[in-house]
């Protein structure tokens, strides 16, 4: 079916009105760009909302077009529970971005049809990135996000920081983005498709290849650097260079967790062995310590937002690599605490979009109308912004996981996994299991104390008219619309959870986990109040212990590691990319000396070491045949005066004198041409020396003398083995062939031929215009064009004073 | 006979050959030189020749008239070019 159906049209929509910006913005000025742009999300959301029945029920809307059908590549879409999820969230919080960009960008200052061209791209590519079932495709899209998120760091490229920024991310999200595509060459290798659905089919013959582990690691890279997890984070904080919806959108909601998605797409593949478990976990686990601890050391609302979406990332990622162990047990009791996991991966993912997404619009709302996101400057905004006010606190107050928002329920669940994970008995779980609810725990109170922070620097406090360049006011409603709709939605998903949970949070979680599709332990219930357990207690001593510390604020900002706000692995990254490019330069310099003797060095000992080893190797030399032709006295005197010409040509102290020698050497070349029966050789070789000696004694009367000494002793050394290994080189060469000789030669066609089918006797020439006639037609040409090209070196000289 | 003769005659104009070289190379003058390469193209006429008969061949005459006619340039041409610097006047 070579068809594009109506799914293929949407997920490149996006892609084809990015074509049409630039006309639009062109041509109708008056009017913000944005709206135009506004409609294609807004349909594309209501578009996807029509698949939730379909998917609810369990249904799979899959569709191909052949794309390159030799190589196996077919655009597949393939929509179900996960793809739909992510799916919705890329149009319906792109929707609301590109609401929130009308207001927040001018329509007068901003380029903005290099905007939402890069923003629709982003769109696009990530539509195709979960959209896709083909895994070529899937990485075609894949860089594509790459490509327009540092397009869209470095909007305002006239700032350093924004293009250091877009940079940083380009290299680490391609860094891994490639390696992804090694791991997916690898699986295409063991399953011989590029389809995913075609491989959760063969998952035990992938599990049984040795490929398995290289190509896991490989994906897992690519996943683990887009999705910012530790050590590979360190991009996002620099991205925040971008505008804010830019940041909202790519650095919170949707790119970031295209790694998340990969990881649950492979899970079908991977899942159920030790390493992905572990590796999951573990680096999730550190990620979301490491996010939230560095989170309370920045300064900017920004940087605090995107060191939490760090860590919340690496909650996710955390769930995610515990839920992996479902598909280690298919069946039996313990299938209910891993899914437990997964489905809380999945709800948290949404969460974190919603309230990710209005703290960042509200931070995007007090830059813009005070004109800064320093902690520091800003405070007491409380009664001046009552709205950006409102949504921040209810979107702080979910991120730190209080009732009665959605961030609660989410951080009470992985609470709940975490603390189940040590009763796993898998994967020596028993012995390393206990860290993991001690850090998630540590990390939560670092969550909170954040937030917190956050929270009460910015809104409470004194208010200083001084510390501000604008007045400061309530921003106008347009801007206010999207963080209100994620922060309504941050409410209606903590008071009524279960309105996701049927509808998109099961589907998804039988694409993370496919064999529990009709298993009775997947009724996905998530309760509001649950009893006082274990997690409730964590959760009261998050708060606990997360107040006292910000109550302690005083004393340990004095620390001086709160004052280090940027990320020591910056320091590595910096000190990589400074090595690459001294150490690129110094190896170049090392041997790109801008000297020709040195490169004929390297040329010829290449040459003489290179065959010299073949030659040894495939054992080829043979110096003493059966039979030589018998040796002249006259052949030997010509050889002895060919020689003393040659050392003469290398040794003599006058051009003059080595031009003699040379002269000579030519001549006898031509004795030999007779001595062998070469007459029309021995013709042109006398012309052609007599020419090129007098063309030499022309160059000579314009060159200054011979220099003394031209080289030092040692490279005179060096050259004088180089020279001596080619001589032997080609003479062992020559004689070996000689006598390694397989086939008779064509001579005898010619012999005969010449005659018989050209009309000529002279051999030698009816070879040249007539056999091989075209041969001589292009030495005809070189000699044409060295004609030409010496007439234009003299007369069409260029003067010293013009170049 | 006939043959060792012609090898006697290749081998004493190879001889000189070899001579006229060693002049060429060590010659304390430049004409020196020149008179000695204008004597070895000379004799590599006659080399040819005896060559000729050896082989028992005509294919060489052109290369016998061709090595006198450059010999006679080539000595012209570098003695012109010893007493004035050029080889050909610019008028």
């Amino acid at each position: 079916m070579c068809v594009f159906t109506a799914l293929h049209w949407a997920t490149i929509s996006p892609l084809l009105l990015a074509i049409i910006i630039p006309f639009i913005y062109k041509y109708v000025r008056q009017i913000h760009t944005g709206w135009f742009v506004l409609i294609l999300p807004v349909i594309l959301f209501i578009y996807f909302i029509q698949f939730l029945p379909t998917v609810s029920n369990g249904d799979i809307i899959s569709n191909s077009v052949p794309w390159v059908p030799s190589l196996g590549i077919h655009f597949n879409v393939y929509v179900d529970g996960l793809s739909l999820l992510f799916a919705l969230l890329i149009t319906g919080i792109g929707s609301l971005v590109v609401l929130y960009s009308i207001f927040y960008l001018s329509k007068i200052k901003e380029q903005l049809h290099k905007f939402y061209v890069y923003l629709l791209l982003f769109m696009g590519a990530m539509l195709g990135v979960v959209l896709s079932d083909n895994l070529i495709v899937l990485y075609t899209f894949w860089e594509l996000t790459s490509l327009a998120s540092a397009l869209l760091i470095s909007y305002w490229y006239t700032r350093k920081k924004s293009r250091d920024g877009a940079q940083k991310s380009m290299l680490i999200t391609v860094f891994g983005g490639f390696s992804m595509l090694a791991g997916i060459i690898m699986l295409s290798i063991i399953t011989d498709t590029f389809s995913i659905r075609e491989m959760i089919a063969q998952a035990d013959i992938i599990a049984s290849s040795e490929l398995f582990i290289p190509a896991m690691l490989f994906i897992l890279l690519g996943a683990f650097t887009k999705s910012a997890q530790f050590p590979f984070h360190i991009w996002l904080p620099d991205a925040m260079e971008a505008p804010t919806p830019v940041s909202a959108y790519l650095h919170s909601a949707t790119m970031v967790k295209a790694g998340i998605y990969l990881v649950a797409r492979f899970t079908p593949i991977f899942g159920g062995a030790a390493e992905w478990f572990w590796i999951i976990s573990t680096f999730g686990i550190v990620t979301l310590l490491w996010g939230s601890l560095s989170a309370v050391r920045q300064k900017d609302l920004k940087g605090i937002l995107a060191f939490s979406t760090i860590s919340q990332l690496g909650l996710i990622m955390t769930l995610l690599g515990l839920g992996s162990a479902t598909l280690y047990f298919t069946d039996g009791q313990n299938v209910e605490i891993y899914l437990a996991a997964i489905v809380t991966a999945v709800f948290h993912l949404i969460n974190h979009a919603t309230f990710k997404g209005s703290l960042f619009m509200s931070a995007g709302i007090i830059d813009h109308e005070t004109g800064t996101r320093d902690i520091r400057k800003l405070g007491g905004l409380m009664t001046i912004m009552p709205i950006t006010f409102t949504m921040s606190l209810i979107g702080l107050a979910a991120m730190a996981g209080l009732p009665p928002f959605n961030g609660f329920l989410s951080k009470e669940m992985f609470f709940t996994s975490v603390l189940h994970a040590t009763e796993f008995g898998i994967f020596n779980m028993e012995t390393f299991g206990m860290l993991f609810p001690v850090i998630a725990w540590i990390a939560s109170i670092f969550t909170f104390l954040y937030c917190a922070v956050m929270f009460f620097q910015t809104f409470t406090g004194k208010f200083e008219p001084s510390n501000f360049k604008k007045v400061v006011h309530e921003a106008p409603a347009g801007l206010l619309i999207s963080p209100l709709v994620l922060a309504s939605l941050v409410v209606i998903f903590g008071f009524f959870p279960n309105i996701l949970s049927k509808s998109i949070i099961e589907p998804a979680v039988v694409s993370i986990a496919p064999m529990l599709a009709d298993s009775a332990y997947l009724d996905v219930d998530i309760y509001m109040w649950h009893g006082f357990n274990t997690e409730l207690m964590m959760t009261i001593g998050v708060v606990v212990l997360g107040t006292i510390l910000f109550l302690l604020m005083n004393k340990w900002v004095k620390l001086s590691i709160y004052k280090k706000e940027r990320d020591p692995f910056n320091r590595v990254y910096d000190g990589l990319l400074a090595g690459v490019s001294t150490g690129g330069r110094k190896l170049t310099d090392s041997y790109m000396k801008d000297n020709f003797r040195q490169y004929l060095i390297y040329i010829y000992s290449f040459i003489v070491l290179f065959l010299g080893y073949m030659m040894i190797h495939l054992d080829v030399i043979a110096l003493f045949p059966e039979v030589y032709a018998p040796i002249a006295f006259h052949e030997v005197t010509l050889v002895v005066i060919m020689i003393a010409g040659a050392i003469t040509v290398a040794v003599a102290k006058t051009r003059l004198t080595s031009l003699a020698a040379l002269g000579s050497l030519g001549f006898a070349i031509a004795i030999f041409f007779v001595l062998f029966r070469a007459p029309d050789l021995a013709l042109t070789q006398l012309v052609i020396e007599t020419v090129s000696t007098l063309l030499f004694l022309l160059c000579f009367y314009h060159l200054p003398l011979f220099k003394e000494t031209i080289d030092s002793k040692s490279s005179q050394i060096v050259n004088g083995i180089v020279a001596t290994g080619i001589g032997v080189l080609v003479t062992v060469l020559a004689i070996s062939a000689h006598n390694n000789r397989y086939f008779d030669s064509l001579v005898d066609f010619f012999v005969d031929a010449s005659y018989e089918q050209a009309g000529g006797n002279n051999m030698v020439n009816v070879i040249l215009v007539d056999f091989r006639g075209f041969d001589t037609l292009f030495e005809i040409a070189v000699l044409g064009i060295a004609a030409i090209g010496i007439y234009a070196m003299i007369k069409g000289s260029i003067k010293e004073e013009e170049l | 006979m006939f043959e060792t003769i012609l090898f006697v005659a290749l081998i004493t104009t190879s001889v000189s050959m070899l001579i006229c070289l060693i002049r060429a190379i060590i010659g304390p003058t430049t004409s020196d030189r020149i008179v000695a390469l204008d004597t070895f193209g000379i004799t590599l006429i006659g080399f040819i020749g005896v060559i000729m008969i050896l082989q028992e061949t005509l294919a060489y005459t052109e290369v016998i008239l061709v090595i006198s006619i450059l010999a006679f340039i080539g000595t012209v041409a570098m003695s012109k070019f010893i007493e004035r610097g050029v080889i050909i006047d610019r008028h």
